[in-house]
């Protein structure tokens, strides 16, 4: 499914729309960097808490189709920027990671 | 590679994996070479003064060198396990130190070579093999 229509779905808001046709394949819940790169896979929506630039090059590096900031959490214009430079999508749920990830599996895997 | 420069840590791996791709090596490799980098360079950051990356391209594989300036590491044998760190509070808090570091460099490269010495520092050399049945598009580049 296109990232475009999960965010219409789950009501998400776009921080950064890099490109919101890219398609999203599942979701990877997780708050640890490393776990992200080794079991996280490509195509998938990354929940996080985190807010600090490292998440724009783990989710690059495992070419994530986005990451999803979890309670709303927002983070620092400089994360945003370097979104932008690296043409990363970024997304803020209102629902906590729970909520998020259910939703976004109900979603895909009905 | 500055240590504890935490905000520019990442841009080596982003770079590494530019450079890989401009060079036509093999998209497997170029995904397995940013990971090893980036887990590579966050050690740097995080543990150490700072030190140097080296990346050198070969036709038959790829090798990452990471050499730093100290501390060294007591019992490489230990870190390599999965999950031990030595990780402080701070760091763990922002998703680093969950001692997966070593073990994911070493899930990603065919051979992880670690040689360190308390006090004087650490070289880790990567070393990926290049199989050319991956290149994408089945072209081989050298270079541009």
């Amino acid at each position: 499914m296109k990232l475009r229509e999960v965010a219409e779905k789950l009501g998400l808001e776009f921080l950064v729309a890099a490109a919101p046709e890219a398609e999203v394949e599942g979701g990877y819940v997780s708050d640890l960097l490393s776990d992200v790169l080794a079991n996280a896979q490509p195509k998938q929506l990354w929940i996080t808490h985190q807010r600090h630039l490292n998440v724009v090059a783990v989710a690059k590096l495992r070419e994530l189709s986005g990451v999803v900031f979890a309670r709303g959490i927002r983070p620092g214009p400089e994360v945003i920027q370097k979104a932008r430079e690296e043409g990363l999508n970024l997304l803020i749920s209102p629902a906590d990671a729970f909520e998020t990830a259910g939703r976004l599996h109900r979603l895909l895997f009905p | 590679m500055v240590g504890l420069d935490l905000e520019r840590a990442g841009t080596v791996s982003t770079e590494v994996q530019r450079v890989l791709r401009k060079l036509g090596v093999e998209p497997e490799v170029v995904r397995r070479a940013g990971i090893v980098c980036f887990e590579g360079e966050m050690n740097m950051v995080l543990y150490t003064p700072g030190g140097r990356i080296i990346l050198l391209v070969y036709d038959d594989r790829i090798e990452l060198i990471f050499s730093d300036f100290g501390p060294g590491i007591p019992d490489v044998e230990l870190a390599r396990q999965p999950g031990y760190s030595t990780a402080p509070e701070w760091a763990r808090e922002l998703g680093f130190g969950s001692g997966m570091g070593i073990p994911n460099m070493e899930a990603n490269s065919d051979r992880l070579e670690i040689r360190s010495r308390v006090g004087e520092g650490t070289v880790i050399r990567a070393t990926i093999l290049r199989r050319k049945s991956e290149a994408a598009g089945g072209r081989r580049e050298t270079g541009s």
